[in-house]
């Protein structure tokens, strides 16, 4: 158990103790602070700023069967409260990662949730396959059916339930019964919560949610688009609303399923939210990117909200928004 | 701090008033390689770009370098740091696109004919990418190392968004798409594939098939 000490603002009153055990099915964790993928690298490069030991977990950023450069530059555009990006999933392929990157944060002792992401079902399986092996140090998989950044929308797996569950019964079947999975799903839908019970039926243990917004920039000067692959993933403050609703929706209607929450998280505040909405883990993003110290501040800031509120353990937050009075 | 105040988060920086703290992250990313030996090296900046030179050129001139210095933009006021660079170096040109200081030309005009009079052992440069690229091909034809700072736009600037990457070419002769804040921002000229910037070569690693990404 983990338990922080922290006296509630004012100074008046004794310290408080707020335990920030979470649990996402069979996985339990010691804070529900994660990274965001694909906004942390494989942690190597937060570590300097951040003992990496003393968050949730690491999700790193999806990783793929094979070597990919990634798109064109320019990648991103600034955009009010948040930013446009078009990476393309660049990344090293599963066999220069299962080397270099999940043995480093082993050897750092970090917890690592690994990212996932294929082409076609079929890659799904194989990376699952592999990912799994990889020691005990990975103890989950995020499935990432939600890129908005590849040529053909229709690989967009998140943005029908029955390609969505493919994905997701074809990982369950590659890792075996009880490891836990997450999918991790697109706010680019009309119905969300048919989404996420096509996955949780299909086998996943809980879902993260929420990827990046489709969007578009266009430069007013070069009169072109912003950016080289012409529309990106929305992040930050702005898409913060939308986040909160998909995890409240999806909250309602499976309280029971573990839901780790994430979209323009700064503050131990936004945090709060998502967990009052029904999150049990959260994940920060963006943030990292102009606070580099961002998840160490943010699980401060959530352990002192919590505290002030009345809340002596994390676990009672979860969903508490949805509570009738 | 030098900024160039043309975007949001510039110009809200250049609008700060002295003495308000601001939060500082650094230093990020790899360094210009100081050689060994005292040589003589030519440091090429342009507009800005000049910034990071004044610093090299002391540590250059604290391990007994020559150093000299060619700085250009397109008129006076856009060129940074002209007395600071008299002050550093031991022969200076400046050149402007309208003559308003300095010859009118080219700072890589300028380069070459520093090149062509003295026995130039490394180029150091940091500006816009054309001259980079430029300087680059001048330095292949003097037999000249070219260390280049280069500029991208980048989110993060510490290695995790990959949003400032550029086609460069490992030791191991592999293409990928280099971090800029912390492979770089310094490449050796002739590693970067200067006429593919803003596309995906198709022999980098991992580049996509006719299909797309």
């Amino acid at each position: 158990m983990t338990s922080i000490r922290v006296v509630p603002k004012g100074g008046r009153g004794l310290p408080v103790e707020v335990n920030l055990d979470t649990q996402l099915g069979t996985l339990a964790l010691p804070s529900p602070i994660l990274t965001a993928s694909g906004c942390a690298a494989s942690g190597k490069e937060l570590s300097q700023f951040v003992d990496l030991t003393t968050i949730g977990a690491v999700v790193t950023k999806s990783i793929m069967m094979l070597p990919r450069s990634g798109r064109a530059t320019p990648r991103m555009a600034e955009t009010p409260s948040g930013m446009l990006n078009s990476i393309g999933l660049q990344g090293p392929g599963v066999d220069d990662f299962l080397e270099h990157d999940v043995p480093w944060l082993a050897s750092k002792g970090v917890r690592t949730i690994v990212s996932i992401a294929g082409n076609d079902v079929e890659e799904f399986g194989r990376l699952a396959a592999r990912v799994r092996r990889a020691g005990d140090s990975v103890i989950a998989l995020e499935v990432n059916i939600s890129c908005p950044n590849v040529a053909n929308r229709g690989l967009v797996f998140a943005c029908q339930a029955h390609s969505a569950a493919e994905v997701i019964s074809t990982v369950r079947r590659n890792v075996g019964g009880a490891f836990p999975i997450f999918a991790k799903l697109s706010p680019d839908v009309t119905d969300i919560v048919e989404i996420a019970q096509a996955c949780v039926d299909a086998g996943a243990t809980g879902l993260s949610l929420i990827n990046t917004l489709l969007g578009m920039v266009i430069n007013t000067e070069t009169l072109k688009p912003a950016l080289a692959g012409v529309t990106g993933g929305l992040s930050g403050p702005a898409i913060r609303p939308v986040a909160v609703r998909a995890v409240w929706q999806v909250h309602a209607a499976l309280p029971k399923v573990p839901l780790i929450g994430m979209g323009g998280i700064l503050t131990g505040e936004d945090a709060f939210e998502f967990i009052l909405a029904g999150a049990s883990a959260i994940a920060i993003g963006t943030a990292n990117f102009h606070d580099p110290s961002a998840l160490t501040r943010v699980q401060n800031e959530l352990t002192q909200i919590l505290a002030e509120r009345g809340f002596s353990s994390l676990q009672d937050a979860i969903g508490f928004a949805h509570r009738k009075v | 701090m030098v900024i160039s105040a043309h975007g949001p988060g510039t110009r809200w920086l250049a609008a700060l008033a002295p003495h308000q703290m601001l939060d500082v992250v650094g230093p990020l990313g790899r360094p210009f390689p100081l050689p060994k030996d005292p040589v003589h090296a030519l440091l090429v900046g342009g507009g800005y770009g000049s910034a990071p030179l004044f610093m090299l050129a002391d540590a250059l001139r604290q391990r007994g370098c020559r150093v000299d210095m060619a700085l250009g933009a397109a008129s006076a006021e856009r060129l940074f740091g002209a007395l600071e660079a008299r002050r550093v170096t031991n022969a200076l040109s400046i050149a402007t696109d309208d003559g308003s200081l300095g010859v009118q030309g080219r700072v890589t005009d300028a380069a070459r004919s520093i090149l062509e009079r003295s026995n130039i052992d490394v180029i150091y440069a940091c500006g816009p990418m054309p001259m980079l690229a430029a300087l680059s091909t001048l330095g292949a034809e003097f037999d000249v190392m070219v260390q280049c700072a280069v500029e991208e736009s980048m989110a993060c600037g510490i290695g995790i968004c990959m949003t400032c990457v550029l086609p460069v070419r490992g030791s191991d002769g592999v293409v990928r798409m280099s971090r800029s804040c912390v492979d770089g921002p310094i490449f050796a000229g002739d590693r970067v594939l200067w006429e593919s910037i803003g596309t995906v070569p198709e022999e980098t690693l991992g580049a996509p098939k006719a299909s797309g990404h």
